[in-house]
């Protein structure tokens, strides 16, 4: 089983950690892991700002790259989203692209679902607040919304909950939306700011030390509003405490 | 007026205090709605057979529609067609007129909003008189609705207390929710009985037996279609449903998505004018046709304006129904504007982080968030987006497509980042960094690191 790492174009520039982490965290379990280098970027930004039609060289570049793996993993929820639920318009029924939409998980949703993993070792003594990223969570079920009425389940929860001595608050609002939304941020910069500080809010109310989640995103933009604010409260990416990386 | 959503939210965001009212009333109904919801095991299907329900009889609409018309009119009923909002309003006038009505009474109706019925028959010397609460205080206050279900939730008790005391008379400074709701019902009483006709719309309306029923919690569209001798209902094209057996499919989803009830205090069903008295309806379609053959944006007729979907949007909790300068706000507003008019309501489909919670709590299933990402696209593709935004992310897309460059890229600004003064990172410009600090530039890209080898370091 051969798997390609897809590292989305902001994590390889700003949060190289993360990748490492994830790298390691996959490779520790004797997965035959490889980086292709010609990656660069999905396209997400530009599609949700309107652009779709300009990404089709990306999206082609995107399969071309991975077409060849087994499975195509990454540490982002939206990212992911972007592939499978986005590209169809430049692949008309092409062979590659339905591999490369069927085999490409989210890094959490791999282990869950494909792994199947049933333990971790390691320890992570801190209150955790779980951050459900919006296309994560509702895009790739990574967990069930709040909103429907089906059995609730959580793949992100249930691999945290095999990290020994962590543990998990409860939030208020538990699958509300931090207000990143890619160029939203920028645009509607208002309204992100009120969503972010609403959010850490929920998270500080319940007494986390730590917030987490599987997407990167989310987490830069509730960081850079904690770091302006001075509150006492850290982001990291769920991957990191998977791999046992203390913070 | 042209839409301009991040401006109008500003505004709105700027009072922290009436923000986070207005977003804690609203996720108070959504939170009453999960409860709800949840102790109906079959609620998930009842969704599906209303997404399948209103798929069908929009593909059949025309038939429907002239079933509709024979059957009702067999009640006599008499039934009026309008292409647009001004045949709407002058037809509605001229059965008015020939009556001889000068007060109208009028229950909640978000197409006679959207025709304007209102100013265009008060110019006309009628006295029209709302009378949903709601309504009636933002009608006193010379404002839309903010909301299609709470059309004052944008307002506090001493907001009310205020306009009250200026129209109604009521004590200054009385907050009381009690007297003050007193004093609208007495007022109210009085244009019940005083007036010629009565106003309502139409929540569903039947095509196998030609009814119509007005759901409400106040009972007035039943006060204001019994008490005078003349009732007009107003309804679009769209209100349509094919039999009696299909209604209770929509009566259980709409009061518990909108408010969290079981079903709306009054559900009244419609069919003939009172003894001695007449009733007609009008059936509009107003820009409803051209949704019809759109493949992308056709679902956003089944809309049954429950405003679910305003209760869980994060940005309409944040910025008010008046931040959308549409008719109907929110997420389904966003795209009925933005399909009708992409020029004037082009910021609409952006004021959206396409969280999806709007897609997975409207009751008849429509794909909300992927319509206003295909708004999105739609707008571009018209060239209508902003066309400096726009070359920047042509310009990203084509540095992306160039793995080389665009390693460089990034190398050069970790490199050089770290080193610039905060003065010239925290520039005007950097919107980012307004009210958030960039995150620090590592030294090395996750790249860079792997080429190096990885497990070296190990």
């Amino acid at each position: 089983m051969k798997i390609g790492l897809f590292i989305p174009c902001f994590m390889n520039e700003l949060y190289p950690d993360v990748c490492v982490a994830t790298y390691k965290l996959l490779k520790n379990l004797n997965i035959d892991i490889d980086y292709p280098m010609s990656q660069t970027c999905c396209g997400q930004p530009m599609a949700n700002s309107g652009c779709s039609k300009d990404i089709e060289t990306l999206a082609k570049q995107f399969v071309e790259t991975f077409k060849d793996y087994d499975y195509i993993v990454a540490p982002s929820g939206s990212c992911v989203a972007m592939v499978k639920d986005h590209y169809g318009v430049f692949f008309k029924d092409d062979a590659d692209y339905n591999k490369v939409k069927t085999s490409i998980y989210e890094v959490c949703e791999f282990l869950h679902d494909v792994i199947k993993i049933d333990k971790f070792d390691v320890s992570f003594p801190h209150k955790v607040g779980l951050h459900n990223s919006c296309h994560g969570h509702r895009m790739l079920k990574l967990a069930t919304p709040s909103e429907l009425n089906i059995p609730y389940d959580s793949k992100l929860k249930n691999l945290l909950s095999l990290v020994k001595d962590i543990e998990l608050v409860t939030l208020q609002r538990e699958d509300e939306c931090c207000g990143f939304g890619g160029t939203f941020s920028v645009t509607e910069e208002d309204i992100s700011i009120a969503m972010g500080k609403d959010r850490i809010k929920d998270h500080l109310d319940s007494h986390a030390q730590i917030i987490t989640g599987a997407d990167m995103s989310c987490l830069m933009h509730m960081d850079g509003i904690i770091n302006r604010n001075n509150e006492n409260i850290k982001v990291m990416h769920i991957v990191e405490i998977l791999a046992g990386v203390e913070k | 007026m042209s839409s301009k959503h991040p401006l109008n939210a500003k505004a709105f965001v700027a009072n922290d205090e009436r923000m986070h009212w207005h977003d804690k009333a609203l996720w108070f109904v959504r939170e009453k709605r999960d409860i709800t919801s949840k102790t109906i095991p079959e609620w998930e299907q009842l969704r599906e057979y209303a997404n399948s329900i209103k798929t069908h009889t929009m593909a059949n609409l025309d038939k429907y529609l002239v079933e509709f018309e024979k059957n009702a009119q067999a009640r006599g009923i008499e039934v009026h067609w309008a292409k647009d909002a001004k045949e709407h309003n002058e037809i509605v006038y001229n059965i008015l007129k020939e009556n001889n009505a000068k007060k109208i009474v009028k229950s909640k109706s978000m197409l006679t909003e959207e025709c304007h019925l209102n100013p265009y028959l008060i110019e006309k010397g009628i006295e029209v008189v709302d009378t949903d609460l709601g309504e009636r205080i933002v009608q006193l206050r010379n404002e839309p609705p903010s909301h299609v279900v709470l059309p004052a939730i944008h307002l506090k008790k001493q907001d009310v207390s205020d306009t009250f005391h200026e129209h109604l008379g009521t004590q200054e400074g009385n907050y009381d929710p009690t007297y003050l709701t007193r004093a609208a019902r007495a007022s109210l009483r009085e244009n019940f009985l005083n007036a010629d006709a009565g106003i309502t719309g139409v929540n569903f309306a039947i095509a196998n037996t030609g009814g119509f029923v007005v759901c409400t919690n106040e009972g007035n569209a039943d006060m204001g279609a019994n008490t005078p001798k003349l009732h007009i209902a107003c309804m679009g094209i769209e209100k349509i449903i094919p039999r009696l057996e299909d209604l209770s499919v929509f009566t259980r989803l709409l009061a518990r998505s909108a408010t969290g009830q079981a079903v709306t205090a009054y559900t009244s069903h419609f069919h003939g004018p009172v003894v001695g008295g007449k009733m007609h309806i009008v059936i509009v379609d107003n820009l409803r046709s051209p949704f019809l053959k759109s493949e992308k944006y056709q679902k956003a007729l089944n809309c049954i304006r429950c405003g679910a979907c305003m209760n869980t949007c994060p940005i309409f909790r944040r910025s008010g129904g008046h931040s959308y300068e549409y008719v109907i706000p929110g997420p389904i507003g966003s795209s009925l504007a933005t399909f009708r008019d992409p020029k004037k309501h082009k910021t609409l489909s952006f004021a959206c982080t396409l969280c999806g919670s709007c897609s997975n709590v409207c009751p008849v299933k429509i794909d909300l968030d992927a319509q206003l990402y295909n708004h999105r696209q739609d707008l571009t593709q018209q060239g209508i987006i902003d066309s400096k935004k726009k070359f920047m992310l042509k310009s990203a897309s084509w540095l992306m497509s160039h793995p080389t460059l665009f390693d460089l890229a990034g190398k050069v600004a970790r490199k050089v980042v770290p080193l610039l003064p905060k003065s010239m990172l925290y520039t005007k410009s950097n919107v980012w960094g307004k009210n958030r600090d960039l995150p620090q530039m590592p030294k090395n890209s996750f790249k860079e690191l792997y080429k190096k080898g990885i497990e070296d370091d190990k």
